[in-house]
């Protein structure tokens, strides 16, 4: 069965998604819980199985889909995917169980089954086009819960979304046929399989543009400035759980394809365009944070923060060292818990006020204690405050390219210092002072059904700020061999500075230390 | 004194002609019960077409059989050219016609059903399509375009609605002008040439080096015209929405997958020799021509406020994309427009069927169309499996992966960049996120609107039978599970087009 885990974990959701329709509403949450426990159980025992000294690629499935062009099924999990797999796992799991009491719940649970199927389908897709297939796919869903159980533009929202995407990824397609039809000139045979193309070396040339047609498809998902415009809609008129989904999994699919397509297969082209992609990064960072001080809707500035972070991400990817990449890697993570836990808890007091303006609050720590701990905590995390999990990856990726450069990391140092000022300020409106309005003095704390979901998010960002090793060892590991590959394949005398020789160098774990 | 002219019956290969005689003969026959017997029901006319059709295929089967092992076979004064081309387009034109025809098996009684003729002028529709596309000589691909053409003019007309007569009235002017152009293109080439033969053609042209390159600019215009029209490239597209319109779901269906099928082939026989050529100015028109008619027609079937005419459009749209392939020119390329129309075919015989299936005799008040937007209104909630059904063709027409027109696409895009064409490419994968919009147009109503009245669901299923719905689960699993036929058939149809020599 192990032999099969991969498929097993793409496809069960699915499966179970179809079977769904047969169930009964009024037991269908009960349905999607018991559903979303099993795939979690199972993301955990490919965790368990997963042997963490191993770099490359595990659980290798492959199977011929249409030979006669090069387009196989196949999947594998390394380091780098593993704990983003986990991560979606978990995210339905608590996404279905903390749903509040919605209309047609059962489309609804049958549309994040469908969704979760396409987002674990992404990241262990070893297969350019099988990859894509999931990319895609994973906007029907989205589309759907933004569109039938968002806020009153909903339907704009959701169109803008998908248009957005869908754009950036048929670039991106085109830029994959291009490179099938490179490794056709090449090698005399068609593929789409991401390792074979990893041993491709193109000149830097055509590594320029094709990183650049790859690069508008990951960026809009990402979303990175100037591309961004569709996400703070998304997140306004989305459902709770289609923000916390969208937040904390699928945004990471374009940082995650950053790192598994842009930077091995284009190390050139990744170095030449390093400047660049830092100062948007920094930009985005630095700018949204602002954009985030200036809201009035508590969701927009949980949304605005999050764009922000993915910045840091961002930066810490094209820091093109293994500090940098693991650093962003663990940040995904951490920004998936974090954000996801946010956009939960802003959910948690719409249901009760059915508002999210943040001068529709104050004094709430007194109304609602618990909800005011959990939130401060998360914050503080969100901030990046030290023995949270969101410091971890936020001090690897500036540290990752603090050794690019000492001035722009600094510049993205000072981002931090502008989120602890939005959040802080946000929290200050919202939880302290007196209660000002009537209708907040009877609000009701977190009850058992939102505590089920927030206590999980709360345990993991303290344990893995304190102790991350067990997550950041195999993440490691597969970003060593990842800036290794990219050190052999660079060609330009400028890359192959800049790209560390892993190899050459005994990593000392003691940096990965420094997290704590 | 005329010395008698000895020509031996196994030189003429008669066998070529056999797939085309069939239809014609299930027509006669049909028109022969009719003699004796009137009144009877549309089921025994539409069952008598399937048989022949399923003759037909398996004529094709054998045609097929004998090329692979023989290859290219002529016929009756090498008049007849049975290659790879004609095979897979007679495939696709008899297979779409099999399921098309049993289309006419509606829950509600159409006034063209009742007449046997319809049935009869369909099979000799199909016949003079396997004419045009089993020949290189002009003037049987002119007799067979009329035959076809005439023979569909009149199966909109018998609609019997107001709408109807204009869509024939409307098709039949625009095609007898496109006769007229076609007829004068053949004349400038013979002219040139000597030949009607499309091959003859391309060897004389070739052995004078293109001297007269006015001329054969003359007769290319003309030509490129006629196909336009025929193609509905835009230009020459103006009947078609309002074709579409006017016919019934099922027939604008047709309309939309087997005499373009048909067209494609002639196209591919007589403007790939052009095309290498080196001819340059024909490049360049043909370039334009493709990008204008993918982008235009995706941009006004933004603003349809009629799903049916909405696909009018696309299928324009969708014709541009595949026009592409004749300007590629390569094996790839001419073989991704065998497999896109395939794929295609499926697709579109889901969407069409699904209209079908939703026809109503009577309007309410808020709908201004037969199959206006508002009509599809929170069918999610009325009538769930049929909405996630055409939502599936939706997102097929959109060109999302895993669904069949995702493949046609892939492999599309992937000729244009091994043929060079990069920008084209890119053009190609823009005009798929502009289409992106009005296919989600669709989806947001059915899935996110509330329903404008209350109604069960009805009236989706208003004009359903057991046959209808056949239809629509055999092209749902058809487009959802392409990709595990997409291996086979690839190789099949690259095969095919290689050993034609394209």
């Amino acid at each position: 069965m192990l032999d099969h885990i991969l498929s097993i974990l793409i496809f069960f959701p699915m499966v179970a998604g179809i079977f769904g329709f047969m169930v009964h509403k009024d037991s269908m949450r009960a349905y999607g819980v018991a559903v979303g426990v099993i795939e979690f159980s199972l993301s955990l025992w490919l965790w368990f199985a997963f042997d963490n000294n191993v770099s490359g690629m595990q659980f290798m499935e492959h199977l011929p889909l249409v030979p006669a062009f090069g387009i196989n099924y196949i999947l594998g999990v390394d380091g780098i995917s593993l704990f983003i797999i986990i991560l979606a796992a978990f995210f339905t799991m608590i996404g279905i169980a903390s749903l509040p009491d919605t209309k047609d719940v059962k489309n609804m649970i049958i549309t994040l089954l469908f969704l979760q199927m396409t987002m674990i389908g992404v990241f262990a897709a070893l297969d350019a086009i099988v990859f894509y297939v999931f990319w895609e796919l994973s906007l029907v869903p989205m589309l759907y819960i933004i569109g039938a159980w968002g806020g009153p533009r909903r339907i704009y929202a959701s169109i803008k979304f998908f248009l957005y995407t869908f754009t950036g990824s048929l670039v991106m397609l085109v830029g994959m046929l291009f490179m099938a039809y490179f490794f056709y000139q090449a090698t005399g045979t068609w593929s789409f399989a991401i390792l074979d193309w990893y041993r491709l070396i193109l000149p830097e040339s055509f590594q320029l543009w094709l990183f650049a047609a790859f690069f508008v498809g990951f960026a809009i998902k990402v979303p990175m400035f100037p591309f961004h415009t569709w996400l703070p809609y998304a997140h306004g008129q989305a459902p709770t759980i289609g923000s916390v989904i969208l937040a904390a999994i699928l945004l990471k699919m374009g940082t995650y394809a950053f790192i598994r397509f842009s930077l091995p297969l284009f190390p050139d082209a990744s170095v030449y365009f390093m400047y660049p992609i830092a100062i948007i990064a920094i930009i985005m960072i630095i700018y949204t944070a602002m954009v985030a001080y200036a809201q009035k809707d508590v969701k927009q500035v949980v949304a605005y923060s999050s764009v922000s972070h993915m910045g840091v991400i961002v930066l810490g990817t094209f820091a093109l060292n293994v500090e940098g990449i693991s650093g962003s890697v663990f940040l995904m993570l951490a920004h998936g818990v974090v954000s996801g836990a946010l956009f939960l808890l802003v959910g948690v007091i719409y249901e009760r006020r059915h508002t999210k303006m943040m001068d529709q609050f104050g004094g709430l720590a007194k109304v609602m204690p618990r909800y005011a701990t959990i939130f401060g905590l998360m914050m503080m995390a969100s901030v990046g405050m030290p023995l949270t999990i969101n410091f971890v990856g936020e001090f690897l990726s500036l540290l990752g390219f603090y050794q690019q450069s000492h001035i722009l990391t600094l510049l993205a140092g000072i981002a931090i210092i502008v989120g602890a000022i939005y959040m802080l300020a946000a929290y200050k409106k919202m939880f302290f002072g007196e209660v000002t309005i009537e209708e907040n003095r009877n609000l009701p704390d977190v009850n058992k059904r939102e505590l089920l979901a927030l206590i999980p998010l709360a345990m993991i960002t303290i344990w893995l700020g304190i102790y991350p090793k067990p997550v950041l060892g195999p993440i490691n590991n597969s970003a060593e061999a990842v800036v290794q590959l990219m050190h052999n394949k660079a060609t330009s005398e400028e890359a192959k500075l800049r790209i560390p020789n892993v190899s050459g160098v005994v990593i000392s774990k003691t940096s990965m230390k420094e997290g704590h | 004194m005329l010395s008698p002219v000895n020509v031996s019956l196994e030189s003429l290969n008669l066998m070529t002609l056999a797939p085309m005689i069939i239809p014609i003969v299930g027509a006669l026959l049909i028109l022969i019960i009719d003699i004796f017997k009137g009144g009877l029901d549309k089921t025994l006319y539409v069952m008598i077409s399937i048989l022949f059709l399923l003759l037909d295929f398996i004529a094709l089967l054998n045609a097929g059989g004998v090329f692979a092992k023989d290859g290219i076979m002529l016929g009756v004064f090498d008049v007849m050219l049975i290659d790879g081309l004609a095979i897979l387009s007679q495939y696709i034109i008899v297979g779409a016609s099999i399921f098309f025809i049993a289309l006419a098996l509606s829950k509600k009684i159409f006034h063209e059903y009742s007449y046997p003729e319809f049935f009869a002028l369909f099979l000799f529709m199909i016949s003079g399509f396997q004419f045009m596309v089993a020949s290189d000589n002009l003037i049987l691909i002119f007799v067979g375009l009329e035959t076809a053409s005439l023979a569909l003019y009149t199966l909109i007309a018998l609609h019997n609605r107001d709408k109807s007569f204009e869509a024939a009235v409307k098709y039949f002017t625009m095609g007898a002008l496109a006769a007229g152009l076609y007829s004068f293109g053949s004349m400038v080439f013979y002219a040139l040439t000597g030949s009607i033969e499309i091959n003859q053609i391309a060897t004389v042209l070739a052995a004078n080096e293109y001297a007269d390159i006015g001329y054969v600019l003359v007769a290319v215009v003309f030509m490129l015209a006629s196909f336009g029209f025929k193609l509905s490239l835009v230009p020459f597209h103006t009947w078609t929405p309002d074709v579409y319109e006017g016919s019934s779901a099922a027939m604008a269906g047709y309309m939309s997958i087997v005499p373009k099928i048909a067209a494609f082939v002639v196209a591919m026989r007589l403007f790939e020799f052009l095309i290498h050529s080196n001819v340059v100015w024909l490049e360049v028109v043909l370039y334009a021509m493709v990008v204008i008619t993918m982008t235009a027609a995706n941009i006004w079937a933004l603003v349809q406020s009629d799903v049916k005419r909405m696909l009018a459009y696309s299928s324009i749209s969708h014709a541009g994309f595949v026009m592409a392939a004749i300007l590629i020119g390569t094996t790839q390329s001419n073989s991704a427009l065998f497999l896109y129309w395939i794929l295609f075919s499926f697709t579109n015989l889901g969407s069409f069927t699904m209209l079908w299936m939703s026809r109503q005799k009577e309007l309410p008040g808020y709908q201004k169309s037969d199959h206006s937007f508002e009509k599809f209104s929170g069918m999610i909630k009325t009538s769930p499996i049929a909405a996630v059904v055409m939502a599936i063709f939706m997102l097929s027409l959109a060109g999302l992966p895993p669904f069949a027109l995702f493949w046609g696409k892939i492999y599309m895009i992937s000729s244009a960049v091994t043929g060079g064409y990069t920008v084209l490419a890119l053009i190609m994968a823009l005009n798929s996120a502009i289409a992106g919009y009005y296919y989600i147009k669709l989806i947001v109503f059915m899935f996110m609107k509330e329903p404008v009245v209350d109604s069960n669901g009805e009236v989706y299923v208003g004009n359903a039978t057991t046959a209808t719905k056949a239809i629509v689960g055999f092209s749902l699993i058809g487009t959802i599970f392409a990709f595990v036929a997409l291996n086979p058939i690839l190789e099949f149809v690259t095969t095919y087009v290689y050993n034609s020599g394209y």
